[in-house]
C-alpha cells in the first residue's frame, strides 16, 4: 500500500513541477481575467466614440431624432441626398439617415454608410424614430378621446410580473427555486466534469504510453503490481487536475477582485451594468434585466445550506466517479499501443459515450424528468454528466442512489477489465494490437 | 544446495505454449546462464520468477520456500527492455526506483551516492536522463538493480548496448557480487560471455529445456574426442600409416607448421595416436579440441530441430 503512495507522489510532483503546468495554471486565470476586462473595456469604449450622423428629413416630422451621448444627429436642410453623400468624407459624417416623406405609412427609414453601421447607432436611430411616431399617434388618440390623465392611466396599466417558482420540499416546507439558476449550475458543473475527464484521462493515457515507450515499465512492475502502477497514475493525475482546478478558481477570483477594485475605481457598477445590458439588449430591456438580476439575488439569498452542500457533494462524487471510470479505460488504451498515433481506433468507444453524454445533457436540461433523463443518469458511462444536469432540479433519492451504486459497481468492473488489459499490454512491444487481440488478453489468467 | 528452483513450469498463452514443463535449479552463490534462441521462452520464465506473470502450473521455490509477493525485495531484475523516465532527474529517479524496492529515501540516497561515485557518474546526479548517453543510462539501470543488495539477481541480456570497456566493468561487478554471496541468473544468447562467467547453464529451446548442468560437465559431455596437432616436416602418406581407429578430419599446410585434426574412434587413446605418429613427424603441439558453448548451443538446437 505504501508503494502506491510513492507512485502517486511521483506522478503528482513530476507533473506539477513541469513548466507547462505552472504556465497553464497561472496564465489561464490571467487570460480569463483578461478576457473579462477586455469585454468590459469594449463595452465602455464603444460608448465613447463620437459619431456624427447627417439626417435628411423629407417627412413632416419635426426633428424626430435627437443627439444623445456621443451620437450627434445633424439635420441637413435643403441638401439633396447626392450632395450629402459627396460631403460625407469632408464633413466626417459617420452615416446618412434618410427619413422618407411617407414614413408613417412605410414605417421604414434608411441608414447609408461606407462602413457597417454599428448596432448602437442603428438601434438608437430606430428607437428614437419609433418613440417619436408612437408619441404623435398617442397624442392624437388622447386628444380625440378627450379624457384627462389618460396618459398616466395608460402608463399605470403596465404591470411587469416576476414569476417565483416554489417547489414543495420533502417535509412539506416550500422552497423557492429558479429554473435559470438550476440550469446554469447543472450545465457548468457537468461541463467541468466533461472537460476534466477528457483532459486528464488523456494525460493518464499519455503517461502509460510514455512508460511503455521508454521501456521503464518492466523495471517498475518487477517492484510493484501493475495494478498499483495503474491506480497510482490515475490517482496522481486526478490530484494534478484538482490542484489545477482549485488554483484556477482561487486565482481567477483574486485577479478579478483586484482588477475590479484597482483598474476600474471610477466606474460604478450600475453604469457598467447598464452599458452591458444596453449593448446586449438594445430595445430598452435594461429594466427587465435588472428585475431578473434582483430575483436571482433574492433566490441566492434563500438557498438553504443543505441544498448547496448536496449539489457540491454530488458534484465531487460524480466528478471522481466519472474520472476514475474513464481514466481506467484511457489507461487500458495507452497500454495496448506503442505510440499515440495508434490510439485512434481505441479512443472512439471512449469518446463517443462522453460526447453523447454532453448532448443528452442539453436535452435533459429542457426536460429533466423524461425517460432519456432517467436512463442517461443511470447508465454509468453518461451518468456523471447527465446526473449533474438533473441534480439542481431535484432528483428522487432512490434514483440518485441507484445511479451512484451503478457507477461504483461499473467502476470496479471496468478497472478490473482495464487492469487485465493493462497487465498484458504494457509488456507487448512492436505488435499491432486489434480488438480481437485484446479479447484474448482478457482471457489470460495472470 | 539449490537456492532457487523452478519445477515443471507450464505457461500457456492463447494459441501457444511459452513454457512446457521447464525445471531449473540454481545453486547458491553461482552464476546461472539461461540460454536459448530468441522466442524460446527465457523472458517468460524470468517474468515468472519476478512475479510479473504467474505460471499455469508448477512451483517456484525461493530458498526452499514457495515464492511470495514480498520476495521481490530480495530479487534484483535488469530486464532486456529497460529504460528510464527521460524527463526526470537522474538522482531523483534512482531514489524513486529504490523506494519502490522498499528502501527508505535516506538509505537509498546514501547508497546511491556511493555507487555513483564508484561508477564515476556523480556529476550527473542532477541532470535529466535525456541528456545522458546510452551507456551512462545503462550504468544507472545496473546500479538501481543491485542497490537493495538482493540475494538473487536476474540479468536479461545485460551487455546489449554496452561498449567493450563498460562490458568489462560490468562483468567485474557481476563476479564481485557473486563473490559476496549473491546468486545470479543470467539470460543471454551471447555465448562468449557465458563461457567466461557462468558456472551452470540451462538451455531452453521452443518452450522446453533441452540441456542443463555445470558448464564444465556439459563441455566434457559434448567433447568429440578430437585432437589438434601441429608439426613440422613433410609427410603426405599419413592415411596409410594411421590405423582405421584414427579418422583424419582436416589437414592443413601452414607457413611454419602444418596442422592436423584427428578424431579418435573406438576407444583409442591419444597416446596411441602419438606413438603412431612419432616416427614420422616432428610434433610441436598437441591438444584436445574442447567444443565452445557456441558450438554446443548450435549443435543441440539443431539436433532438437530434427526430432
Amino acid at each position: 500500500m505504501n508503494k502506491i503512495f510513492i507512485i502517486i507522489k511521483r506522478e503528482y510532483l513530476s507533473r506539477v513541477k513541469k513548466r507547462s503546468f505552472l504556465i497553464l495554471t497561472f496564465l489561464t486565470p490571467v487570460l480569463i481575467a483578461g478576457i473579462y476586462a477586455f469585454m468590459i473595456w469594449m463595452m465602455l469604449k464603444d460608448d465613447t466614440e463620437s459619431r456624427t450622423i447627417a439626417v435628411i428629413n423629407e417627412s413632416q416630422l419635426v426633428e424626430p431624432v435627437q443627439s444623445k451621448d456621443f451620437t450627434t444627429f445633424k439635420y441637413l436642410n435643403n441638401t439633396s441626398f447626392e450632395d450629402a453623400k459627396a460631403q460625407m468624407e469632408e464633413k466626417d459624417y459617420y452615416a446618412i439617415l434618410l427619413i422618407p416623406e411617407n414614413i408613417l405609412e412605410s414605417k421604414t427609414a434608411e441608414l447609408f454608410s461606407y462602413k457597417q453601421v454599428t448596432m448602437e447607432v442603428k438601434s438608437e436611430a430606430g428607437s428614437q424614430l419609433r418613440d417619436h411616431i408612437e408619441q404623435i399617434k398617442r397624442s392624437k388618440i388622447i386628444a380625440q378621446a378627450n379624457m384627462p390623465d389618460l396618459e398616466e392611466k395608460l402608463a399605470a396599466t403596465r404591470t411587469p410580473i416576476s414569476m417565483k417558482t416554489i417547489k414543495f420540499g420533502e417535509g412539506g416546507e416550500v422552497k423557492q427555486s429558479s429554473t435559470e439558476i438550476a440550469m446554469a449550475i447543472g450545465f457548468i458543473s457537468s461541463f467541468i466534469i466533461y472537460m476534466f475527464i477528457f483532459l486528464y484521462g488523456v494525460q493518464v493515457m499519455r503517461g502509460v504510453i510514455e512508460e511503455k515507450s521508454n521501456r521503464i515499465v518492466e523495471v517498475i512492475i518487477s517492484s510493484v503490481k501493475p495494478f498499483q502502477l495503474m491506480m497510482g497514475k490515475i490517482v496522481g493525475v486526478a490530484m494534478v487536475g484538482l490542484t489545477q482546478f482549485i488554483m484556477w478558481v482561487i486565482l481567477s477570483g483574486i485577479i478579478i477582485t483586484i482588477g475590479t477594485a484597482v483598474v476600474l475605481p471610477g466606474v460604478d457598477m450600475d453604469s457598467l451594468q447598464q452599458a452591458k445590458t444596453l449593448s446586449e439588449l438594445p430595445q430598452g430591456a435594461a429594466s427587465l434585466n435588472a428585475d431578473q438580476l434582483k430575483m436571482a439575488q433574492d433566490l441566492l439569498g434563500t438557498f438553504d445550506f443543505g441544498y448547496v452542500a448536496g449539489i457540491l457533494g454530488a458534484f465531487v462524487f460524480f466528478f471522481l466517479g466519472g474520472y476514475l471510470l474513464y481514466s481506467a479505460l484511457f489507461a487500458a488504451v495507452g497500454s495496448a499501443v506503442d505510440n499515440e498515433t495508434e490510439t485512434q481506433q481505441f479512443m472512439l468507444p471512449i469518446t463517443i459515450p462522453l460526447i453523447l453524454a454532453m448532448y443528452i445533457g442539453f436535452a435533459v436540461a429542457k426536460n429533466p424528468e423524461g425517460s432519456l433523463a432517467f436512463w442517461g443518469s443511470i447508465i454509468p458511462l453518461t451518468s456523471p454528466i447527465v446526473m449533474l444536469v438533473r441534480i439542481p432540479y431535484g432528483v428522487p433519492v432512490w434514483e440518485l442512489l441507484l445511479s451512484m451504486v451503478t457507477l461504483i459497481g461499473t467502476f470496479l468492473f471496468v478497472t478490473w477489465i482495464a487492469a487485465k488489459i493493462y497487465r498484458t499490454g504494457i509488456l507487448m512491444y512492436g505488435k499491432k494490437v486489434s480488438y480481437k487481440e485484446i479479447w484474448k488478453w482478457l482471457r489470460y489468467h495472470n | 544446495m539449490a537456492f532457487f528452483e523452478a519445477k515443471d513450469i507450464v505457461k500457456q498463452y492463447a494459441g501457444h505454449k511459452a513454457l512446457n514443463k521447464v525445471s531449473i535449479s540454481v545453486p547458491k552463490g553461482s552464476i546461472f546462464g539461461l540460454l536459448g534462441p530468441n522466442g524460446a521462452g527465457k523472458t517468460t520464465l524470468i517474468r515468472i520468477i519476478n512475479q510479473i506473470t504467474g505460471p499455469d502450473s508448477g512451483v517456484v521455490l525461493f530458498n526452499g520456500n514457495p515464492l511470495v509477493p514480498n520476495d521481490i525485495t530480495r530479487i534484483g531484475y535488469l530486464p532486456e527492455e529497460r529504460g528510464l523516465y527521460k524527463k526526470m532527474k537522474v538522482g531523483e529517479q534512482a531514489v524513486y526506483l529504490a523506494q519502490l524496492k522498499g528502501m527508505s529515501q535516506k538509505e537509498a540516497t546514501k547508497k546511491l551516492k556511493v555507487w555513483f561515485d564508484k561508477f564515476d557518474i556523480l556529476q550527473w546526479w542532477d541532470k535529466k536522463v535525456e541528456e545522458l548517453s546510452k551507456g551512462m543510462q545503462q550504468k544507472i539501470q545496473f546500479i538501481v538493480t543491485i542497490l537493495h543488495e538482493p540475494e538473487l539477481l536476474i540479468f536479461d541480456e545485460p551487455f546489449s548496448g554496452f561498449d567493450p570497456i563498460n562490458t568489462n566493468l560490468l562483468k567485474k561487478e557481476i563476479l564481485e557480487l557473486r563473490d559476496k554471496g549473491a546468486t545470479i541468473i543470467f539470460s543471454t544468447h551471447n555465448m562468449g560471455s557465458v563461457e567466461e562467467i557462468c558456472d551452470h547453464i540451462a538451455l531452453i529451446n521452443k518452450s522446453e529445456k533441452i540441456l542443463d548442468g555445470p558448464v564444465d560437465q556439459i563441455k566434457k559431455k559434448y567433447r568429440t574426442n578430437t585432437y589438434e596437432l601441429t608439426y613440422t616436416g613433410e609427410f603426405d602418406k599419413l592415411e596409410q600409416v594411421l590405423k582405421s581407429d584414427f579418422e583424419i578430419v582436416e589437414q592443413q599446410k601452414g607457413v611454419e607448421h602444418n596442422t592436423l585434426t584427428v578424431k579418435l574412434n573406438n576407444g583409442s587413446t591419444s597416446n596411441e595416436l602419438l606413438a603412431q605418429l612419432l616416427p614420422y613427424l616432428n610434433i610441436v603441439s598437441f591438444s584436445e579440441i574442447i567444443p565452445s558453448m557456441n558450438d554446443i548451443f548450435i549443435r543441440v538446437v539443431n539436433e532438437n530441430k530434427k526430432i
